[in-house]
């Protein structure tokens, strides 16, 4: 029996990947083991092995292959007996093996970003580029740090490693191991150790592998940096940036799975930026570091291979406490942030084939919220949903929702809306991940329910 | 079962580096300060660190009263019997290069570092002169100027924040050494030991002071601590520790200064524990009912710190009056403190919003 080599996913948000070299040919007699393949994800180069012994039947996918899907049928392997020339291919079929399709989580399956509104802070005229979010983000640190020699990045497999996910990628070569700092896993005490450089006069851009990880050191966050400033009557500032992936990735479980905005928004002496694409990425990552404030900043393991236009300028600072109209609309305004914007547009985009038009609201920064541009959009369409990845509970989507009824109430002609996950810890299993987070399909049922259709 | 490391160890590898000479790095600050254990003071020197000493005391017996009176709110822990400590480490520092943090008992902390006494006094009755302008308290009081980093009123949080300031230190060259204190009680905290980890690793100029007073809280260190022996604590990091009686202001000082010379040379981390005691309940809302009257009296009559002071003065030759004079010159300071204190107004009520960003958004 043929067995089929299939694209193999190399890590849990990876869809597809190039198949960057055959380190066999056909014919060859393989074993478990053996390194077949290299393939490229957008994170890391990886080796594909055996697992089977036979001879190399076919070769299916050439190499210099790009976006091999994962679960393509990459080559075939012929048995013991069986003739490797005999092998044929299989029936081409028009979509990858169901393991395929379950694997990527709802959030994660999202198409290609749908076209966002110009953000009105971009000049006008101004060169556009494409760069993925992780680029964008590497850009902006490595910009920041060429400006100041104060700025230094800490954080687990930051340096050699050149970040797990790949953020942090060439850092270490421009600036050396005096600025990008590998540390020990040691949340609570490098968390601590940023906080106090910082009020010792440098600029700490602290990187968390993922937020859930910043529980160990959210004290650091909230007591040490958030409070000093208040405290000292102004006499001691804490300019550090904590940053990296915040929410959802996939089928990673519930630990691994949470949405840490409302947590961090409810505190004062915080700013709090969760950006969706490239240019608010960079551009608010920039005045992060520039703040003099501690800055909490969310990003999106799922957003970060996603392509965006990005503003070609020598220095793309956007103003942190502003929040972006991704679409203009005089039906019905979807108030989101972080991936949830690309859920949000892809729902207008629908929308608008029922004759319903939606404003999309990009919040950007969770604190200090944009309220006015909120209020202003409510006043123009009467009714608002708000489309969150996260729990329901205690929200951002709650607080949008009080701030509508206790300062736009007049202005509401049908109760605010709330679309977040389930209020349930993030399983595992596909078809449950699937069912507890937010989706298009949710939002736009809850458009149609302020707009009465 | 992965195999443990200690089974391949026995004889069949080398080990990196031979067992004798780890023992001697860790032990040899401690020999130094055996072999000579005592500063020898000018006799205005130890005058100095006399008045320091009285004046810490004073003030603290008088915020007892204050907060007695209802003058002061919230927390307050004083640092009566501790004197010794903060006055004999601070006084081996560079004010000009190094730094200072602790944790919430940090009054005494300041006054050795010689602010003003009115400021201090002013914050603890929450008015608008205070040091963070009312709006810290007694646990939360800095003063960046004299790169004193507070007043942090998390349990351990300064251990971690201090090697933070140690890195800054590092990394701008500059060549300060930060000193972060904390009791026996945060010295259990992990985040002590993710510190201590990362300071031996990154050989931060950082000297670690564990202040024990014998009771974190209520609980008396034998029954909260495994190893009670504090100084040893760095061990498993190979950071040297030094034990110094913290009750003799001029072993504190030789003890810090054998530290400093270690951890300026680009040594990395001292750990030293000060053995002291506190005469007064952990905080002023504490009737120290989990020890002795006995107890207390008896370090009062023969440790006092304040008390060895002023019979080596005596010895020095300084005459009782000269004391006197300073006895004076230290209460008038301290009245002086609480009139303002109590005198001063409250901070304005539109302060409530100031300070909570540096920028606006």
């Amino acid at each position: 029996m043929a067995i089929e080599l299939k694209m193999p996913a190399l890590s849990p948000t990876m869809e597809e990947g190039k198949l960057a070299r055959w380190l066999v040919k056909e014919g060859d007699e393989v074993t478990s083991g053996d390194i077949l393949a290299e393939i490229e994800t957008d994170k890391a180069t990886m080796e594909f092995e055996s697992i089977d012994e036979g001879t190399i039947g076919k070769i299916l996918v050439p190499e210099g292959t790009e976006g091999v899907k994962v679960g393509t049928v990459i080559a075939v392997l012929a048995g013991e007996g069986e003739d490797a020339s005999a092998v044929s291919a299989p029936a081409p079929k028009a979509e990858a093996a169901p393991a395929a399709e379950a694997a990527p989580a709802a959030a994660a399956s999202a198409p290609a970003p749908v076209a966002a509104k110009k953000d009105p802070e971009i000049p006008f005229g101004t060169n556009m580029k494409t760069s993925t979010v992780r680029e964008a983000l590497r850009d902006a640190m490595a910009e920041e740090m060429r400006r100041d020699d104060r700025i230094f990045v800490m954080g687990e497999e930051v340096a050699e490693y050149q970040g797990a996910y790949k953020v942090t990628q060439g850092l270490l070569e421009e600036f050396g191991p005096r600025r990008v700092i590998d540390t020990p896993i040691t949340e609570y005490g490098f968390a601590g150790i940023g906080t106090g450089a910082a009020m010792g006069g440098l600029r700490p851009i602290i990187e968390f592998m993922t937020f859930n990880f910043a529980m160990q050191a959210i004290d650091h966050i909230i007591n040490s940096a958030a409070k000093t400033n208040y405290m000292s009557g102004g006499q001691m500032r804490c300019p550090i940036v904590f940053r990296g992936p915040n929410g959802a990735a996939s089928r990673v479980g519930a630990q691994h799975s949470q949405n840490y905005g409302p947590w961090y928004a409810n505190v004062p002496g915080l700013i709090v930026i969760a950006p969706y694409d490239a240019s608010d990425a960079k551009g608010l990552l920039k005045a992060a570091i520039r703040s003099e404030d501690p800055v909490v900043f969310l990003e999106n393991e799922l957003i970060y291979g996603r392509t965006f236009e990005l503003p070609e300028l020598d220095d793309h600072v956007l103003p942190i406490g502003k929040a972006r109209i991704m679409r203009e609309g005089k039906d019905v305004t979807i108030v989101s942030y972080s991936i949830g914007v690309g859920l949000a547009l892809e729902a207008a985009e629908q929308l608008a084939g029922e004759g319903i038009d939606a404003e999309v609201i990009d919040l950007r920064t969770l604190r200090p919220l944009d309220k006015e541009t909120v209020l202003a959009s409510l006043a123009k369409t009467n009714r608002i949903v708000v489309a969150e990845e996260g729990f329901p509970v205690c929200s951002i989507a709650s607080e949008i929702s009080a701030i509508c009824m206790e300062d736009g109430f007049d202005d509401l002609d049908a109760p605010v809306v709330r679309v977040c996950n389930e209020d349930v810890p993030l399983p595992y299993a596909a078809n449950l991940e699937k069912l507890a987070l937010i989706d298009t399909p949710r939002i736009v049922e809850a458009v149609r329910k302020v707009c009465y259709r | 079962m992965p195999k443990a490391k200690s089974d391949a160890g026995s004889g069949a590898e080398p080990a990196a580096v031979p067992a004798q000479d780890e023992d001697f790095a860790l032990h040899s600050l401690q020999e130094s300060l055996e072999a000579d254990k005592r500063y020898t003071p000018s006799k205005e020197e130890l005058l100095h660190f006399y008045e320091q000493m009285l004046l810490i005391r004073r003030f603290e017996e008088k915020a007892g009263q204050l907060y007695g009176l209802g003058l002061i709110g919230g927390f307050c822990h004083l640092y009566i019997g501790q004197e010794a400590v903060a006055v004999g480490l601070q006084s081996a520092l560079d004010s000009n290069r190094d730094s200072v943090i602790t944790g919430y008992r940090d009054h005494g902390h300041m006054l050795a570092y010689g602010i003003d006494p009115k400021l201090i006094m002013a914050e603890l009755t929450g008015r608008a002169a205070g040091i963070s302008r009312g709006k810290g308290g007694s646990m939360h009081m800095f003063s960046v100027d004299h790169k004193f980093y507070g007043g942090h009123g998390i349990v351990g949080a300064q251990v971690s924040l201090g090697a933070g300031l140690a890195f800054a230190h590092k990394y701008r060259e500059d060549g300060g050494v930060a000193m972060a204190y904390f009791g026996d009680g945060a010295a259990n905290q992990g985040q002590v030991y993710e510190s201590f980890n990362m300071a031996a690793l990154w050989k931060l100029p950082i000297i670690f002071v564990i202040e024990n007073n014998g009771y974190a809280m209520g609980t008396a260190v034998k029954r909260g601590s495994a190893e009670t022996h504090f100084y040893r604590r760095g061990t498993a990091f190979r950071i040297p520790g030094m034990q110094v009686d913290g009750m003799d202001v001029l072993e504190v000082r030789k003890a810090a200064e054998v530290a400093l010379e270690y951890v300026r040379a680009g040594n990395g981390p001292v750990l030293m524990e000060l053995n002291t005691y506190r005469y007064r309940g952990h905080s002023m809302s504490d009737p120290a009912k989990y020890r002795s009257r006995e107890e207390v009296q008896d370090v009062r009559e023969k440790r006092d710190p304040i008390d060895h002071a002023k019979t080596e003065l005596l010895a020095m030759g300084v005459d009782e009056a000269a004391l006197k004079e300073i006895d004076k010159r230290v209460r008038a300071a301290v009245a002086e403190s609480a009139d303002f204190a109590e005198n001063s107004p409250e901070p304005e009520a539109a302060e409530l919003y100031t300070d909570v960003l540096v920028e606006r958004y």
